[in-house]
């Protein structure tokens, strides 16, 4: 009796662990009726899915992270850009289109993309009429220079962009709007406004890439009697079609219409649901099991999900799935004043010992991680040629590695037996440590024993930004990622490899790259108008730095994007590499109840 | 006479007395006074001390991807990273106890009493976050604490009672599960359940004031997957310290006076058994409302825990420095409860 009974309740304990495991692998799959509404892999990557012109509904994000800041002059975080255009408007903006023509420059609050003088320092822009904050007072010129100042206050809002404060005053004469001294506050002098429809920018230097610059959302305008200086990103002003109606930092966030916002006055924004809803999660895999279960439409961050939600997306919900490159190159770099990688043979055996293949799946593999990165500069800023440009053959003959190749460099470089070194990796980046962990395994084989510090993630400006400090700990090598500004050369590059951005703290030219022939390229870059000439210098660019053997890249990175079911108009932007968030609608009729129970009738 | 005889006999009655109870509490509260501002001193100095002797330089992670040094002082200076460490002390000090006044490029704030500072990265004051936090984090430790207590002491007494027994091994097995088990395994474990499999609950949460229904339904998960942490850990004492009183002389007694085992149990044996648990139930209970981090990140809580791992981070300093400052004074709070029920349950204690 008493075997018999053991064993009934041995029979009953491993059926409720039955249950357990099987609820926990088809949870995802009861949920969500995205299965439905899947429209195909990877569509949204390139082209416009579920086109539709319908208004109404909440569009609903998930987000494992708050902004950095809401106040547009103070956020530094791409997917942060991408949202404030809710809310806020700049001179000239990004085209409201898939890929590639997605990082082209239209005009916005301006008429048109801008007066330019002959030398290529005088930009004039008009205004639209009937541009409005959410309060139904105009947007002057006026506004738009403030908004521009506010960058010069780095003592109350710091953290953004800074390139229009040293394009227009690189010698640091003007001290910001809080210490200005002038009644109007206004007193920048490379921009005037004559009158409220006209602003000028006089540049001390010409730069082609000024455009640009003035799309970032920290050229956007705010009114001085609504600017809460420290306190504006708990409660920025609109001067979009969203404006906020409640937002509780790391809970939640609320955007309702603006009611004074006009369509005609915005070829931009068409403004489709009536809200716009953030959830901030603390909890990635929830978040992502909420996305699947059609709880929520995307995420805010556009960082892709987690391992779990990706295997049961991949395996269960495909067709609401992209696959885009998310802008960034994750690389290791080679500091100069670190023997013996002052020695160009020593970082090429470091490059030609590498097993590429192996570091790509330390990454995620091709889908979660990305291509592996032939060279520098990522496939969406203009001028790159991607795998296409392959020097050392890392995704070719050579992606395991080249044992002879790299022996020999290092005999070149005076190391015949290889030679010792650190490598600096983040501790808060997992897959930064996977990859440092496969780069030693692969270098040992060459002879280079290379010992793993890992160091404060959240201090990377005072340990590897600090030139003395790296020499001082000895990183020979390290792993870092960088995704452009801008779309353009000189958004992605100039901080990596300009000699005369090399800074004593706060360094990202961690290579420390002093090479007069890339400085050359640069300020010709800045100084050329033509865009093909522009695209020409940039390729030359990434050839002069794969050459010196500053870099080697790991992955063109790409991350798995989910794609709600009722979302319409989605499609990928090279602009913000992430799904263009102003033209996102919603099909209201498919809420998630009603999806869920589509699903369970299948 | 009466009077005089009455004041003679009472008099060692006095040491037992309101009034004794009340010299305790002061005194109690005066340690407990005192230890705050211990806390305070050392976690001050963690916060702020320790970075400097490491070299840490925590202005550097507020600025932009490119800020030249001139940026970073700036920085500096507007966090009061750059006053002499005492004077950062004091003018910490000074701003929880009478308000402070905070004035960066020309934009000059006052902070009221109880100021614990600014988030460096969302700007706003503190305290309203800390208050606004409170009530979720509260909720989620007294509904699990009333759970772990009705069934982690049931189970252990019950134990303790069939000692050796099905019951007694079933429930010292599921105690071992639940002390070893982990909450983000068993917070996504019943999410996935009950959430995203049977979908019984949707384990959202909502704020009371909002929905009592929807707050109810939401908190059900996170109550019943912190409660089953602790009734575990509870039963188990439970079961050891009942064993251990039912071998007591005076249990024996009570059962040969012919006493119902009702009232042995029920009336002497719990109560001392009670002792230790309410030590603990202290204990826990202060450090919960300190914020219970694990829970709170697991089922998106928007309570102390998940604010002060936020902060941690974003280094966000002033967030971690006033949660770690609420955590220790609920802790001290809750002894302090413990040690005034202790003096009422226990005569010994007010005389000791």
């Amino acid at each position: 009796m008493t075997t018999q009974h053991a064993s009934r309740r041995r029979t009953q304990a491993l059926a409720a662990a039955a249950v357990v495991a099987g609820l926990l692998t088809t949870t995802a799959c009861g949920g969500g009726g995205d299965k439905t509404s899947g429209v195909g892999y990877d569509a949204a990557t390139t082209k416009v899915v579920n086109a539709g012109t319908t208004k109404g509904g909440a569009l609903r994000f998930a987000a494992t992270q708050d902004g950095d800041s809401w106040d547009t002059t103070r956020s530094y975080y791409g997917f942060a850009w991408n949202f404030m255009r809710y809310y806020s408007r700049q001179l000239v903006t990004y085209k409201t289109e898939p890929g590639k023509a997605g990082a082209t420059l239209t005009p916005d609050l301006a008429t048109d993309m801008g007066r330019v003088s002959d030398d290529g320092r005088t930009y004039t822009f008009t205004l639209r009429d009937e541009v409005s904050w959410e309060d139904g007072k105009p947007i002057t010129s006026k506004d738009v220079k403030y908004g521009i100042e506010r960058q010069w206050a780095q003592d109350v809002l710091s953290g953004g962009p800074v390139y229009l404060k040293d394009i227009l005053d690189p010698d640091g004469e003007y001290h910001g709007p809080y210490q200005d001294e002038s009644a109007d506050k206004l007193g920048l002098k490379a921009v005037e406004t004559p009158d409220d429809r006209t602003i000028v920018f006089r540049l001390p230097q010409r730069n082609s890439d000024f455009p640009q610059m003035l799309a970032i959302p920290s050229a956007s305008p705010v009114r001085q009697d609504k600017d809460t200086k420290s306190k504006y990103g708990l409660r920025p002003f609109s001067s979009g079609p969203y404006r906020f109606e409640s937002y509780d930092p790391g809970k939640d966030l609320q955007l309702v219409r603006n009611p004074q916002w006009k369509e005609a006055s915005d070829p931009i924004r068409k403004a489709y649901p009536d809200t716009v809803d953030v959830k901030f999660f603390s909890n990635a895999n929830d978040m992502d099991q909420r996305l699947i279960a059609g709880d929520y439409d995307l995420d805010l961050g556009q960082s892709g999900l987690s391992p779990q939600g990706r295997q049961t997306a991949l395996k269960q919900h495909k067709g609401n799935l992209d696959n885009p490159l998310s802008g960034y190159v994750r690389y290791a770099t080679f500091p100069q004043n670190v023997k013996p990688f002052d020695n160009e043979h020593c970082r090429r055996a470091v490059i030609h010992g590498a097993d590429h293949l192996s570091l790509q799946t330390a990454r995620g593999g091709p889908v979660a991680g990305g291509d592996i990165g032939t060279n520098m500069l990522p496939p969406t800023v203009p001028g790159a040629q991607g795998v296409t440009y392959d020097p050392f053959d890392m995704a070719g003959a050579d992606r395991n590695g080249n044992v002879a190749k790299a022996k020999q460099e290092l005999a070149a470089c005076g190391k015949p037996d290889g030679f010792t070194t650190t490598i600096a990796v983040r501790n808060n980046k997992p897959v930064e440590v996977a990859t440092a962990q496969s780069l030693q395994a692969s270098l040992k084989k060459i002879g280079i024993d290379a010992q793993i510090d890992q160091y404060d993630g959240s201090q990377t400006s005072g340990i590897v930004g600090s030139p003395d400090n790296v020499a001082k700990k000895g990183y020979g090598i390290v792993i870092d990622g960088w995704a452009a500004d801008f779309p353009s050369v000189q958004g992605f590059g100039r901080p990596l490899w300009d000699g005369k951005y090399v800074l004593e703290s706060g360094n990202v030219n961690y290579a420390l790259i002093k090479d007069k022939a890339i400085d050359d390229l640069f300020d010709a870059y800045a100084k050329e108008p033509d865009e093909a000439a522009k695209v020409r210098i940039a390729t030359q660019i990434n050839h002069k730095v794969m050459e010196g053997a500053y870099y080697l890249p790991f992955t063109y990175e790409k991350y798995l994007n989910w794609r709600g079911g009722r979302l319409t108009n989605v499609y990928m932007t090279d602009a913000y590499n992430g799904y263009d968030f102003i033209s996102l609608g919603v099909n209201s009729a498919k809420s998630s109840k009603s999806s869920k129970s589509s699903q369970s009738s299948q | 006479m009466t009077a005089g005889r009455r004041g003679k006999s009472r008099r060692p009655v006095l040491r037992s007395g309101p009034l004794a109870v009340l010299t305790y509490l002061i005194r109690r509260l005066f340690a407990a006074a005192v230890m705050l501002v211990v806390i305070i001193m050392v976690v001050f100095g963690i916060f702020f001390l320790v970075p400097k002797w490491t070299g840490v330089d925590i202005a550097a992670s507020f600025v932009g991807k490119q800020a030249d040094p001139a940026a970073v002082e700036a920085v500096r200076e507007k966090l009061g990273l750059s006053e002499p460490i005492h004077i950062q002390a004091w003018e910490f000090f000074k701003g929880i106890f009478a308000g402070r006044t905070y004035s960066t490029g020309g934009d000059v704030v006052h902070c009221s009493a109880p100021c614990f500072g600014y988030s460096f990265k969302s700007e706003q004051a503190v305290w309203p976050v800390l208050t606004d936090r409170f009530p979720v984090t509260l909720g989620l430790a007294l509904g699990a604490a009333v759970l772990w207590l009705v069934f982690g002491v049931a189970a252990g007494v019950l134990s303790a009672l069939k000692r050796g027994s099905l019951w007694d091994r079933g429930a010292m097995v599921a105690a071992l599960a639940g002390v070893s088990l982990p909450i983000y395994f068993t917070g996504m474990l019943s999410l996935a359940t009950f959430a995203f499999g049977l979908k019984w609950l949707d384990a959202q949460y909502v704020p009371f004031g909002r929905d009592p229904g929807g707050w109810f339904g939401g908190m059900i998960l996170p109550w019943i997957t912190l409660a089953f942490l602790y009734a575990a850990m509870y039963a188990r004492i439970t079961r050891a310290t009942m064993m251990e009183v039912l071998g007591e002389d005076y249990i024996r007694t009570a059962r040969a006076k012919g006493l119902p085992e009702r009232t042995v149990i029920g009336k002497h044996a719990m109560r001392s058994t009670m002792t230790p648990i309410l030590t603990m139930l202290g204990m826990d209970l202060g450090a919960l409302i300190g914020g219970a981090i694990l829970t709170e990140s697991t089922f998106n809580l928007p309570g102390l825990g998940q604010a002060v791992l936020n902060a941690i981070r974003n280094q966000d300093l002033p967030i971690i420095l006033g949660v770690v400052l609420i955590t220790s004074l609920s802790v001290l709070l809750a002894n302090l409860l413990v040690d005034v029920l202790y003096a009422v349950i226990d005569p010994r204690v007010r005389l000791a």
